[in-house]
């Protein structure tokens, strides 16, 4: 390890630790900020894991998300609170492999539109349990735990997730992903087993989004399938990791400071006007930056100093 | 009750086809994943409600004025949006990804338009709303409306794909669109068209499901999944397909609904789906390779 490495290391550790002494320094609405903000890092991250490299673009992020806190509220009553985060995990994993199954040995494009419709049947399969079976929807999730074991929990998440991205960047699992993305042909010929590769990583990333669910759960308190499986989260994690750069490490966590303070304002300001905003802007990141802000300033960086 | 539900199932199932004609001209000729194509749908049944409860035009007439609509709308998106990515794409799978993104962006605008306009809730209204007696049973004349105006738009257009000069070409440039430009075919022209073309067919099934289903400004995603589904199953670009495996699965749905539970519909879509991408991803009749 260089002296450039142990710098960079020892910058990241720093923002760690002051990020985690956060809490102490800011007030509740600002903790709320930062619950947010580490949530939606976590959620692009380990969107980017699996489709940036690949460019299958997973439209059920939300549909993973949903589970995580939909689990938390059925079990919290009944199993201890690492129990139930394990128990969530395992759901999200399962229903990962049964997707990326039956769909990741064929053509991207059914990948896409099996995640796309992912999120409505899972709420609606919930809603449909809960009436008929359970006879109550909505669940209230009485846990012990405040703002500030949220965010910290959260926080390690996206700090292990962020680790996770940057050694698979250079292991020989993110080698063979970048292969894929290029050309599924040569990957194939170079004797990389295609379809193992995308399951092992659309499992981790979604194992992974199902836990910033679970773990963010307890902030609701009231919990019904609407809220939990609310189609604007796989939204704006997706518009989070295409505009930082859904290639780079540091692309999507770029990207979802920023639109996430965004779309807290929008939010808050045009209450009903959001959705046409955000679509809009995605509309031209799709265009202007199809490759990130990252790419796109190394681009201009590049042909500045060639001048 | 069994009559009653391959009645109910046909009606459904020919709207599904209907809308599954647009969207498979539009990926199929067009190649665009139009992931906004449900949201065009609702926006027609919105504008059919409109016109009808507003200013009491006949939601017929109300087609008249939806389909040409969808065909300006069409044609404005593929002009503004998906032609500069059609033209920036080197490949087939980056125009996919590209114009995925694209128009899920414009789902997003779709609905937030008219959800401001129309707001969230269950909108429908009631026309033709007396009981006709078929085989012994009663069904709602709208709903046989419904299930005529699809089978005559759905005729018309399949006489127009395989008969006339015209569909042919179009016919090509889902085959092959480097063949088609070497006979002289203007493909971009015709993708444009054809995109055009599934808008009109979009608006169209807009309107009819407008005359005999509620409807939200957030269901256009179950209309995409389910055209979509309807699309693979009957393999892309097959407009014969699409047509049968719409009525497949608007008679399941149905069945579904009647025996099981109303709750499990899109369950048992998703099902089938499931089934036909582990069995046969190219479609109940689409040839073995893509």
């Amino acid at each position: 390890m260089n002296a450039k490495a142990i710098a960079a290391w020892g910058i990241a550790a720093a923002v760690l630790v002051a990020l985690a002494f956060a809490p102490s320094y800011l007030g509740p609405y600002g903790i709320g900020l930062m619950i947010g903000i580490a949530g939606y890092v976590t959620l692009a991250t380990a969107w980017a894991l699996f489709s940036g490299p690949t460019r299958y673009v997973s439209l059920a992020t939300v549909a993973f998300f949903g589970i995580g806190a939909y689990t938390v509220a059925v079990l919290s009553e009944s199993l201890p609170y690492p129990l139930v985060l394990l128990a969530a995990a395992a759901i999200g994993l399962v229903v990962a492999l049964v997707v990326g199954l039956s769909t990741l040995r064929l053509a991207g494009v059914y990948f896409v539109i099996f995640t796309f419709g992912l999120a409505e049947l899972i709420r609606q399969l919930v809603t449909w349990y809960e009436v008929n079976v359970t006879g109550t929807l909505g669940r209230y999730i009485f846990l012990d735990l405040g703002p500030e074991d949220i965010y910290w929990q959260l926080l390690a998440l996206a700090a292990v997730t962020l680790l996770l991205a940057w050694w698979i960047g250079r292991s020989r699992i993110g080698l063979a992903l970048k292969v894929i993305g290029d050309d599924e042909v040569v990957a194939a010929h170079c004797g990389i087993d295609i379809a193992r590769v995308k399951l092992a990583l659309f499992a981790l990333s979604a194992v992974i989004i199902t836990l910033v669910g679970a773990i963010q759960a307890p902030r609701w308190t009231y919990v019904e399938p609407a809220i939990v499986f609310n189609p604007t989260i796989s939204f704006l994690t997706l518009i989070m990791a295409l505009l930082g750069g859904a290639n780079r490490l540091w692309g999507p966590l770029l990207g979802a400071v920023p639109l996430f303070l965004l779309f807290e304002w929008l939010s808050a300001n045009f209450p009903n006007h959001y959705s046409i905003i955000l679509g809009l802007l995605f509309i031209a990141i799709v265009f202007v930056l199809p490759k990130g802000v990252l790419a796109f300033t190394e681009k201009l960086w590049k042909r500045g100093r060639a001048r | 009750m069994i009559v009653t539900a391959i009645l109910a199932g046909l009606v459904l199932g020919g709207t599904y086809a209907l809308i599954a004609m647009g969207l498979t001209l539009q990926y199929g000729i067009a190649r665009i994943m139009n992931l906004a194509y449900g949201d065009m749908i609702i926006t027609a049944a919105f504008l059919a409600f409109a016109l009808y409860s507003g200013a009491g035009i006949n939601p017929l007439i109300g087609l008249a004025i939806a389909a040409p609509a969808g065909f300006i709308l069409g044609y404005a998106v593929y002009a503004l949006m998906m032609h500069p990515l059609v033209a920036r794409a080197k490949d087939r799978v980056s125009l996919e990804t590209d114009s995925i993104l694209a128009t899920f962006g414009l789902l997003f605008v779709i609905q937030g338009v008219l959800f401001v306009i129309f707001g969230g809730n269950y909108t429908s209204y009631s026309y033709l709303n007396v009981p006709v007696t078929i085989l012994g049973t009663n069904i709602a004349a709208n709903r046989l409306l419904a299930f005529v105006l699809a089978v005559v738009i759905g005729g018309l257009l399949y006489l127009a794909l395989t008969r006339t000069r015209w569909g042919t070409a179009l016919r090509a440039v889902a085959v092959s669109p480097s063949s088609a430009a070497l006979v002289g075919i203007d493909v971009d022209r015709q993708a444009r068209f054809a995109f055009a073309l599934g808008g009109a067919l979009a608006a169209c099934g807009g309107v009819v499901i407008s005359m005999y289903q509620t409807f939200t400004a957030a269901s256009g995603v179950v209309f995409t999944m389910k055209a979509l589904i309807v699309v693979i199953m009957g393999g892309v670009g097959n407009v014969l397909g699409a047509l049968s495996a719409g009525l497949i699965l608007g008679l399941v749905e149905t069945f579904v609904a009647t025996y099981l539970d109303p709750g499990l519909t899109l369950a048992a879509t998703y099902l089938i789906f499931l089934v036909i991408l582990l069995w046969r991803p190219s479609g109940l009749f689409g040839r073995s390779a893509r």
